[in-house]
């Protein structure tokens, strides 16, 4: 039950992060000289890099084709998918 | 190419079986101002698309509204986790259940299934990003009409968030079209030596 409440927080972290990065984003497509905005990006990109290694140290990748390592046995496949962690049946 | 990331965008939690909502709920996701209709519509017309800004915008919005496609997705999944056939039938979902069981399928709030015939590609950047700017706001119109309609908080929640990306999508469309007008204007200017 400890390890569910610690593996929901590190996501909600990831799910801030990563949305952070994706909104300056969308600005900077508009806005690509703003410097300050560009910085921003950047800082929120190392941030979010740094939080995916840990999250998936811990419990295994989250991107696959190459984006991240996995550990034996091939942890991709392993359960609960996004959809099946917010209803109560799964997981 | 893309990335698929195995997280949602945003969190989703459904705790309580909801058909009804459910049945509403699915025109996002296979409605005409739903978010398959919204990908689509922004991946395919990137192509024609005059500036590398504006492909830009239409590429990282048309993905952003493939996550949201998923949100949507896991939304009707959920709140028809554990329903009953006795509160399909009474949510007036039991002609969906005949053809989907509990499985996601493309169809707006009556049933009727996706079509391309929900978006266009013009090849005209100003028509399709004019195109966009009203998408985006019959998107946001209707996350307004579910919210009203829905009767579950944490469903509610989910469908501020989706309404707020509309918001923020409308905005850089927008500034899409102000610059690539800019653009095509400074193409009729020419210089002499």
């Amino acid at each position: 039950m400890r390890e569910d409440r610690e593996r929901m927080e590190m996501l909600k972290e990831l799910q801030e992060l990563s949305f952070v990065a994706l909104e300056f984003n969308l600005y900077l497509d508009t806005h690509p000289c703003d410097r300050r905005a560009l910085a921003e990006y950047n800082c929120f990109t190392q941030a979010y890099q740094a939080a995916k290694m840990r999250y998936e140290r811990m419990y295994g990748p989250i991107t696959n084709f190459g984006y991240a390592p996995s550990q034996y046995p091939w942890q991709w496949i392993e359960t609960p998918w996004p959809w099946q962690i917010g209803s109560e049946e799964d997981c | 190419m893309w990335v698929y990331e195995k997280k949602l965008q945003y969190p989703v939690r459904v705790t309580r079986p909801n058909p009804g909502l459910a049945k509403n709920i699915i025109t996002q996701y296979g409605g005409p101002d739903g978010e398959l209709a919204a990908s689509l519509r922004y991946l395919t017309q990137r192509y024609t698309m005059p500036t590398g800004q504006a492909i830009a915008v239409l590429n990282d919005i048309g993905t952003e509204e493939l996550a949201h496609m998923e949100i949507v997705a896991a939304l009707v999944y959920g709140l028809l986790q554990g329903a009953s056939i006795e509160m399909i039938k009474k949510a007036g979902m039991d002609g969906y259940y005949a053809d989907h069981d509990k499985a996601l399928y493309f169809v707006n709030a009556v049933g009727a299934p996706w079509t391309a015939t929900y978006i266009q590609s013009k090849g005209d950047p100003i028509a399709d990003l004019h195109e966009n700017l009203a998408a985006e706001e019959k998107a946001r119109a209707t996350y307004e009409y579910l919210i009203q309609l829905s009767d579950d908080p944490e469903v509610t929640d989910v469908l501020r968030f989706l309404r707020q990306r509309e918001i923020v999508h409308f905005q850089r469309f927008g500034e899409t079209l102000d610059l690539v007008q800019e653009h095509l204007n400074h193409r009729h200017y020419f210089y002499a030596p």
